[in-house]
């Protein structure tokens, strides 16, 4: 489900930072969240950290699904989380894709991160993990 | 409640979570607003409409940045559709607000229409409220722009701007479409792509017409990607607004629009509690019984119905 009791439906954030223009990735699995009965706020291409937070803010959004296919995501992702946590959001769930080698991820994971989703990934699988991780991190309505 | 207080002090956080609650119909969202209404109704709202991909958010993007600039606190709902069959919604509004959601000092919050037809949704009234009573001076309301049943927003907003383009067909389909029966302000946009004067001929001779003969409708010439024609269409918005004002239309106008909203919030209250209130399943089938039965009219059970659910 993408609601819970209360008639909330899940929003999330799916942006595309960084500089590098292929977001394919970012376009897939918001059409695949779209049609799961997410609510998906598209930002589009080139977001910066600071964009991307406020629009989590003001968009209330329960998850940011971020793509970085520049190899930035060493800088981008610890970035976005402290900006998430300074505005206090410290329950939105942030999470991603892209090419990111295991060590990194694990480092992310440590600091924070939500799970990396590799390329060819099953959008289902992206699908199932928020639809467990969100209620879990943002129980209230 | 500590959420209203911070709504008030213009909180971006605490606004976003408001919102949240009034759209998802949470008790707490109808005790938000029940706290608020007396600090409801400084704010401008002003609507666009107009055919997919005119343009309109990166109207309201360009139009918010004249504002700003101006000192003016300036908030954004943009509504998309609902998709029928998942319930899901892709809202792609905020990839043309990128100027205005940049400077971090405009609210903008995309809405999906989740269900409803009139191109907004059932909440963006409410939240408007919650943005105006938030201190946001300018509120620009987009709707979803199917360029059909856009009645809605001429309800909501103090002015409408219809944003048309050389390329989404001549007047007599803008005429056809019933865009321009809820226009007070026509922005033609993409006039860098040509076509734009035939088309503002078009629009000037439906309107001598007599589609709309009691007033003049302003059309202007905008190239919102590039900023261009937008502090013009400001000052018309203002214009306006100003004449309006002094008019009465203003307030007469607001008070229209709040007699069709509170219809339909009693529409929907009435609803609820005729099917949703406690032991209203088995109330219904009774009737349906005693109908069956010829000891009562279909007309009779249902007055009768919604006698016991107004009780
Ligand atoms: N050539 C040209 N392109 C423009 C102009 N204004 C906007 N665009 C482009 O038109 C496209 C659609 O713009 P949006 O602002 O997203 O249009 P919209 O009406 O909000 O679209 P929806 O919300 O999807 O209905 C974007 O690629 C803009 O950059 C203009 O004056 N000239
Ligand atoms: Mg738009």
């Amino acid at each position: 489900m993408t609601k819970d009791s209360t008639g909330r439906k899940f929003r999330v954030i799916v942006a595309k930072p960084g500089l590098d223009g292929h977001d394919r990735g970012a376009k897939v699995v918001a059409a695949a969240l779209r049609d799961a009965g997410f609510e998906v706020i598209y930002t589009g291409l080139h977001q910066t950290c600071d964009l991307i937070a406020n629009a989590a803010l003001q968009e209330d959004a329960d998850a940011v699904c971020v793509s970085i296919l520049s190899g930035a995501h060493m800088t981008i992702f610890p970035e976005l989380l402290d900006l998430l946590k300074k505005k206090g959001m410290d329950d939105v769930l942030l999470c991603g894709g892209g090419i990111i080698p295991p060590d990194d991820a694990e480092a992310l994971r440590h600091q924070g991160v939500g799970r990396l989703f590799g390329p060819g990934t099953d959008t289902r699988d992206i699908v199932r993990y928020l639809q467990e991780e969100i209620p879990r991190r943002r129980p209230r309505p | 409640m500590a959420l209203a207080d911070e709504v008030l002090r213009g909180s971006f956080h605490a606004i976003g979570k408001a919102i949240s609650l009034v759209e998802n119909g949470a008790p707490e969202g109808r005790d938000l607003l029940e706290r608020l209404h007396a600090r409801v109704g400084d704010s401008l709202r002003i609507g666009l409409t107009g055919p997919p991909g005119v343009g309109k958010s990166t109207a309201v993007d360009e139009m918010a940045a004249v504002l700003r600039a101006r000192g003016e606190k300036v908030a954004v709902v943009a509504v998309d559709p609902t998709s029928p069959f998942s319930g899901g919604a892709l809202l792609g509004d905020r990839i043309r607000m990128s100027k205005a959601a940049g400077a971090g000092d405009v609210f903008m919050r995309s809405m999906a229409t989740r269900g409803e037809s009139g191109g907004l949704a059932r909440a963006t009234q409410d939240a408007v409220d919650l943005l105006d009573a938030s201190g946001r001076t300018f509120i620009f309301i987009e709707t979803v722009g199917v360029g059909q049943s856009e009645i809605e927003v001429s309800r909501a907003a103090d002015c409408v701007i219809v944003l048309l383009s050389p390329e989404s067909g001549d007047g007599v389909q803008a005429m056809k479409s019933g865009l321009l029966e809820v226009a007070d302000i026509v922005a033609i946009n993409k006039a860098d792509r040509g076509g734009a004067d035939r088309l503002e001929h078009d629009l000037r001779t439906a309107f001598e017409l007599g589609l709309r003969p009691r007033r003049e409708i302003p059309i202007l010439a905008t190239q919102a990607n590039a900023g261009i024609g937008i502090p013009e269409l400001v000052a018309t918005v203002e214009a306006f607004v100003f004449a309006r004002k002094a008019s009465g239309a203003f307030q007469e106008r607001r008070r229209l629009g709040m007699e069709d909203r509170l219809r339909k919030i009693a529409e929907f209250l009435v609803q609820k509690d005729l099917w949703g209130g406690e032991g209203a399943p088995e109330r219904v089938k009774e009737a349906a019984e005693r109908v069956l039965r010829r000891e009562n009219s279909p007309y009779g059970c249902a007055r009768a119905l919604i006698r016991e659910a107004l009780r």
